[in-house]
């Protein structure tokens, strides 16, 4: 297998895009993309685009020559990949492959997500496909109650302080500040993030990633085509996917996503790192609870005290381990299916200290992408 | 995006999972025993001998949440509580994934027992009157 | 004899709606409507129950009671005016939810105002003495609707009842049915067209040529066919439209002893369950009865009819008590709601 290097990135702004249809929003990101690197788009073999449902949130399958078409990559093979939430990780991931295989040596991973075309209910039932349809999604669980439900048992376990959880919001809305994509760039205050509404117990408003309309979209290539190109790049040290059975009930364990060990396990392994190697981390925390248990499962923290990296400010952008420096899933927003292309685009930036705001830098990021509530995850090792 | 007049599940689906949906059925893989909720057709053992088995009706609640922004055909019922119930089956844990119906919102209790009853889980007024298990506490 | 009673369970919902409640959105006298109608409050179905929820409650208690293989039941027959579907049965439902075999099974919806769930009975009971089926399930349950502001609306309650019947001289009979006598005239005291909301009533004609008329003329049919007095009954349940016309009728049919009327008390905290009355009615008699006691229960159903039974409790009625939950359980459970959260769980506010 050949090495596969990141050698751009573009994003498009998260927020409520109401005047741009789906190929707008992913335009705006694979201009910059090209902007940024500067490639003749001649260059590009192969689109992924990682989508989550845009048959059920505007109607359009068909997504990769749509696209294509759209940005006027008319011709090359173009697909769409998905799972759920991390439908962003299963692009770069395939992306990855189709470069290491051999098969191309200049492949676009993109992500995007058009979900502000339905109202509120059915966005709901559309997010809550992520779940098991017969036995979640039919007896009314929302994706939000899941991720409530692995909270509340969390709680229960480990009786945690409640603050530690919202800590977390306030540290996201910090980084998002200076990020010109994100869908939030204000501060918030912990009490704001304790005091918002309950969306599903225990799961406050403010402790949820938001509805947003994104695209993002990296380039990979070989190390070899980067330097022809004459584009600065990190190495995609390991990339991996796992999945865990689907409906939350059925998994052995409801406080630890069994899909994340065995997604870290192999990524960890092909990029000979251990937990301590690594300097900045994109988790995908689209609730606070996801950020706790992503940050046990990835081998920071032992099981029960990942809250204690957010409570210490261990993940905060001034400490040891800064997390999700564009403002992660909570304040950057979530456009579901582009998200962890964002995240890996976001990690690039950073090791490169190219983003909007100088990063702390270093030399090893993890960035890490869950599909559903934990049935599928995808971690990826980026080294400068 | 969904155009098309019926509304809930269209009859052949309705069909094929009513059974699921109403008794409360699970599966035990007949090789190493395991009994699972959800069914599948191989089991992680290896095995496809896999039965259908009645579950038995109570449980014990180990985690629990209450839906207060429901999806799509739930609207009519929120807020409503979600829970994951563990069962006994000849010693082995299983869980399974319900609402809870007549309870009180604020007191419902991680550990509480219930007992799995039948309930309109989404009616709108044309399509079918869909049922399914939920779960009511065991008072005392 | 003609059947016995193997197995029977009840069911009524938690929620409940006080006379007062209701007499406050109308500016009528909330103590005048009490005390014309001998009811304090009414069951309030969930907004997740209808009829065929409240027959599964019922109709698992009494599976369970009787204590037979359930692939041996070939009949569930419900009897409501408020069958979930206009047209698709209920009795499909509950057999599929209570796993019952399918194959030799009948089910069909009966209507009969409110004395559809004995008339299922009794249907039950032929296909028993006609030797097609063994075992049937006979229900009669209701989510009944009475038009905002009618005095219906104090009343009209949900709760039903089911019973598992088998031939006579059956080894698990808790109880025999010994007589059914009917009596059946054209009546219009009360209906519902089809696609109408709510039903139209004749008001106080409801009364003397209708529930009177019927009922004491069905249980005059069967005391005299019986050779037997009323008050050799130890207990009695009567369709209970409201407690005034219960305690009336009694006396009327010359029982001494109120105490023994086992549906005042039903209607008195819960209302009117409709297809369900007499049948929860007779299984509270079941749920107070010693080994021997003789049960008198009479349905009333607008349009208009009555159907009389005769009920003889058998020994095996002491092993039932322990299994499911007596009436007087559901009686005494009771979360009381406002007239919004009402409104709210029967749908008047409209969503959808």
């Amino acid at each position: 297998m050949r090495e596969v290097v990141i050698a751009g990135a573009g994003f498009a702004k998260i927020g409520e895009r109401r005047n741009d249809r789906i190929g707008d929003i992913f335009a705006e990101a694979f201009r910059m993309l090209i902007d940024n690197t500067q490639i003749d788009p001649k260059e590009i073999e192969a689109l992924v685009v990682g989508n989550m449902s845009a048959g059920e949130f505007v109607g359009q399958a068909s997504l990769g020559a749509y696209l294509a078409d759209y940005v006027g990559l008319s011709g090359i093979p173009a697909i769409r990949v998905e799972a759920a939430c991390t439908s962003g990780g299963a692009s770069v991931r395939t992306a990855y492959h189709l470069v290491a295989s051999g098969a191309y040596d200049v492949v676009v991973a993109a992500g995007v997500e058009k979900m502000t075309d339905t109202p509120n209910n059915q966005t709901t039932s559309i997010l809550a496909e992520a779940a098991h349809q017969e036995y979640e999604t039919y007896f009314g669980a929302s994706f939000v109650a899941l991720n409530a439900l692995m909270m509340r048992y969390y709680l229960d376990k480990y009786k945690p302080k409640r603050e530690a959880f919202a800590k977390r919001s306030v540290y996201m809305h910090q980084n998002a500040v200076d990020n010109p994509r994100a869908q939030f760039r204000r501060p918030v205050k912990l009490e704001q993030v304790l005091n918002s509404t309950i969306v599903a117990d225990p799961l406050t408003i403010f402790e949820c990633a938001p509805i947003g309309d994104g695209s993002a979209a990296v380039l990979l290539t070989t190390p070899e085509k980067a330097k022809e190109l004459g584009l600065e790049y990190v190495k995609i040290a390991g990339a991996a996917l796992a999945t865990d059975r689907l409906a939350l009930h059925e998994r052995d364990e409801l406080d630890t996503l069994k899909a994340t060990l065995r997604a870290r396990e192999r990524a960890y392994k092909q990029a000979k790192i251990e937990p301590k190697d690594v300097d900045l981390i994109e988790i995908h925390d689209a609730f606070s609870i996801m950020a706790v248990l992503a940050l046990e499962d990835l081998g920071f923290a032992k099981k029960g005290e990942g809250r204690k990296l957010i409570d210490e400010g261990v993940i905060s952008r001034d400490g040891s381990l800064p997390a999700n420096l564009g403002g992660g899933l909570k304040a950057r927003g979530h456009p579901v299916g582009s998200t962890t292309v964002y995240g890996v685009g976001e990690a690039y930036l950073n090791l490169l200290q190219k983003a909007p705001r100088k990063s702390p830098g270093g030399e090893v990021a993890v960035v890490q992408g869950i599909g559903g509530t934990g049935s599928t995850v995808s971690v990826f090792v980026l080294r400068r | 995006m969904y155009m098309g007049i019926i509304e809930g599940t269209f009859p052949p689906r309705y069909r094929r999972e009513v059974k699921y949906r109403n008794a409360f059925v699970g599966w035990r893989c007949k090789k190493c025993g395991r009994v699972f909720y959800t069914p599948r057709k191989r089991c992680e053992c290896g095995s496809r001998e896999i039965e259908e088995i009645e579950l038995p009706r109570e449980g014990r609640v180990v985690t629990r949440t209450v839906v207060r922004n429901p999806p799509k055909g739930y609207e009519k019922y929120a807020p409503y509580a979600i829970a994951i119930i563990e069962l006994d089956v000849d010693g082995q844990k299983v869980r399974v994934l319900g609402q809870l119906a007549d309870v009180d919102l604020d007191k419902i209790r991680t550990g509480m027992r219930v007992r799995a009853t039948l309930r309109r889980i989404r009616a709108g007024r044309r399509g079918l009157i869909e049922y399914g298990v939920k779960r009511v506490p065991i008072e005392e | 004899m003609i059947a016995s009673i193997l197995g029977y369970g009840a069911y009524i919902p938690r929620y409940r709606i006080k006379a007062e409640e209701i007499a406050k959105v109308w500016g009528q006298d909330p103590d005048r409507v009490k005390l014309g109608l001998l009811v304090e409050s009414k069951s309030v179905p969930g907004p997740d129950e209808d009829t065929a929820t409240i027959a599964f409650e019922a109709a698992m208690q009494a599976i369970e009671r009787a204590g037979i293989d359930k692939s041996l039941i070939g009949a569930v027959f419900v009897g409501s005016e408020s069958h979930p579907y206009a047209v698709k049965p209920t009795g499909t439902i509950l057999a599929s939810a209570l796993g019952l075999n399918p194959k030799h099974l009948r089910a069909a919806s009966f209507e009969f105002a409110c004395k559809a769930g004995t008339e299922a009975i009794q249907a039950v009971i032929g296909l028993i003495n006609a030797g097609l089926i063994k075992y049937g399930l006979a229900i009669g349950a209701d989510t009944a609707q009475g038009r905002p502001s009618d005095p219906l609306e104090y009343t009209a309650a949900a709760g039903g009842a089911a019973y598992v019947l088998g031939p006579k001289g059956d080894s698990k009979a808790i109880a025999e049915i010994e007589r059914v006598e009917s009596y059946v005239t054209d009546t219009p005291d009360f209906r519902r067209r089809q696609g109408a909301p709510y039903p139209e009533h004749g008001v106080r004609f409801t009364g003397e040529p209708a529930y009177f008329h019927h009922i004491i003329n069905s249980v005059k049919l069967l005391l005299e066919k019986l050779g037997r007095d009323i008050n050799e009954y130890d207990r009695f349940a009567f369709h209970s439209p409201n407690g005034k016309f219960v305690r009336n009728v009694a006396r009327r049919l010359g029982i001494k002893d109120l105490s023994r009327v086992v549906s005042l008390d039903i209607v008195r905290k819960c209302g009117n369950f409709y297809s369900g009355s007499t049948l929860v009615g007779i299984a509270r008699a079941l749920d107070k009865a010693n080994p021997g006691d003789k049960i008198l229960a009479a349905s009333f159903g607008s349009g208009a009819g009555s159907d009389a039974f005769s009920i003889v409790v058998k020994d095996r009625i002491t092993e039932v008590k322990s299994i499911g939950k007596s009436v007087d359980r559901y009686l005494n459970r009771a979360k009381y709601i406002d007239y919004g959260t009402y409104a709210r769980y029967r749908g008047i506010l409209v969503m959808d």
